[in-house]
């Protein structure tokens, strides 16, 4: 076996990484401390950020990345893999985090977009990305621009799971929809949600995007956390639902299991007991329009 | 009829699944295990891959481990792909002791759990498979290898001098992902050794 035989980046080790997360649960954490607590509860990643989606919120302002020393921390504190965030369109940010040692980047509308038409070419990159959408056609531009798993955006950030069971349905209801279309009709209908034909008709034949698809945004219990499995989602990304959480430890622990649990009842009702209060969050039809962060992404 | 169980924890389970239907051709049935219980009524078991940290905790907390250890005791095969080799072996490196994770110890074999790195260092690449004509396009996800193995494992392929394939009597711990690739004489490898255990 020659070294140069080796082949980095191809669009099956991309999405093959993904894969390999089915199933988990992917937490937000903001230090080394986080990670581990993350770590032992059993997530199958990280994602380190700068503050939480909640907290983000609070303090208003423009989010970017996280500092790459916390990045490195984490990097060097745990054996999961680290995953991080990059703004919109922001191709150096991404190139930073890859340079750091990142796993995956996450583009993500939790921070302040750096573009207002252009989402990352992922394709150049070896790194994977994941990246937010809220309907079949924002999926698949996004897998036309070469992300390697796809999140729904929910609400990031208000431990209202409405918004992300919104984002899961719609898709899956659209994929539905494309039953039975003949090659035409899905090549029409492949127009009206601006997404390239050739993705549509594989996504008709499939049944399901074609990678992996998870939920995010708004999941504060392990009761939101089955609810996301029970719609189809691949696996789950918990975001401030842990750690503004009374007990991070316990509530990390308790949403791994159910993940694993989502279709028994009785066992989700035993995982549930005595973990203490979820984050308090914030409904987000109470919310004025401009706080509402799912609409950035294009 | 061979009934084949596939631990569905966590990680790349319906991949492993398919491909493993595909490879049995009607010859048997596949099952996905998520519970203690039905371990012990497979002929084999397939150890996917996915976060070793997470799949081991579970395996335990389950229940589903110790059914494992006595079902490869009682001489049933074990399939363990990347995470699966991992949880196989019996020793681990620095990163599988500070995780605390309690393999299986079944394989005589130390593992290093993230030996090629992190996901930008993950590969594909042709690779030679012990009494296989040609080669097997392997695709390496942070992969572990096996550093060092007993007298009694058979190295079946090896990449920079460390081991990415090996088997010991009904136990195949491949550093790889066959599950990913269309490519069945793996699985068909594997279900062979399942055939024979039988007789």
């Amino acid at each position: 076996m020659k070294m140069e035989e080796l082949r980095h980046g191809t669009t099956l080790i991309k999405r093959g990484f993904a894969k390999m997360q089915k199933g988990g649960v992917i937490m937000d954490v903001t230090n080394a401390e986080q990670a581990l607590i993350a770590e032992k509860a059993g997530a199958v990643a990280v994602m380190a950020l700068q503050a939480v989606p909640a907290d983000i919120r609070k303090e208003g302002g423009v989010a970017r990345m996280a500092d790459p020393a916390i990045i490195e921390k984490i990097i060097n504190a745990v054996t999961i893999p680290v995953m991080a965030k990059a703004r919109i369109g922001h191709f150096v940010e991404a190139e930073i985090l890859e340079a750091l040692g990142v796993d995956m980047v996450d583009e993500s509308e939790v921070l302040t977009p750096a573009d207002d038409k252009y989402h990352i070419d992922k394709t150049k990159f070896t790194v994977p990305f994941v990246c937010g959408a809220r309907n079949l056609g924002e999926a698949l531009r996004r897998i036309d621009e070469g992300a390697a798993m796809i999140r729904t955006k929910g609400e990031a950030g208000t431990g209202d799971v409405s918004e992300a069971v919104r984002h899961m349905k719609q898709i899956q209801g659209e994929i539905r929809d494309l039953k039975g279309k003949t090659h035409e009709e899905l090549v029409r209908y492949a127009r009206t949600i601006e997404a390239p034909a050739a993705l549509v008709i594989e996504t008709a034949e499939l049944q399901r995007v074609p990678v992996v698809n998870f939920a995010a945004g708004g999941v504060a219990t392990p009761a939101d956390a089955a609810l996301m499995m029970r719609l189809g989602a691949d696996g789950v990304f918990v975001g401030s639902g842990i750690f503004k959480s009374d007990n991070p430890a316990k509530m990390a622990k308790a949403i791994v299991e159910a993940v694993n649990n989502y279709d028994d009842a009785k066992k989700l009702a035993k995982i549930s007991k005595g973990i203490g209060n979820p984050m308090k969050g914030i409904g987000v039809s109470t919310m004025p329009k401009e706080a509402i962060i799912q609409d950035r992404g294009w | 009829m061979l009934k084949i169980g596939v631990i569905a924890i966590q990680g790349n389970v319906e991949e492993h699944v398919e491909a493993t239907r595909r490879a049995l051709g009607g010859r048997g049935e596949v099952v996905k295990i998520k519970h203690a219980g039905i371990v012990p009524s497979c002929d084999g078991i397939v150890i996917p891959g996915g976060e070793s940290t997470t799949l081991c905790r579970l395996a335990w907390s389950e229940g589903i481990a110790q059914e494992i250890i006595d079902l490869a005791k009682a001489g049933r095969p074990i399939m363990g792909t990347c995470a699966g080799l991992i949880l196989l072996a019996s020793r681990g490196d620095d990163e599988v002791a500070k995780t605390k994770q309690r393999l299986l110890g079944l394989m005589d074999t130390t593992v290093d759990r993230n030996a090629f790195g992190r996901q930008v260092d993950s590969f594909e690449a042709p690779l030679k498979i012990k009494g296989f004509d040609e080669p097997f396009n392997a695709v390496f996800i942070r992969a572990p290898a096996i550093v060092s193995a007993g007298k009694g494992v058979d190295v079946l392929a090896k990449i920079d001098g460390r081991i990415v394939a090996a088997r010991q009597k009904n136990l195949l711990a491949l550093a790889f992902h066959p599950e990913l690739t269309d490519d069945l004489r793996l699985h068909k490898y594997f279900l062979e050794m399942i055939s024979k255990s039988k007789n």
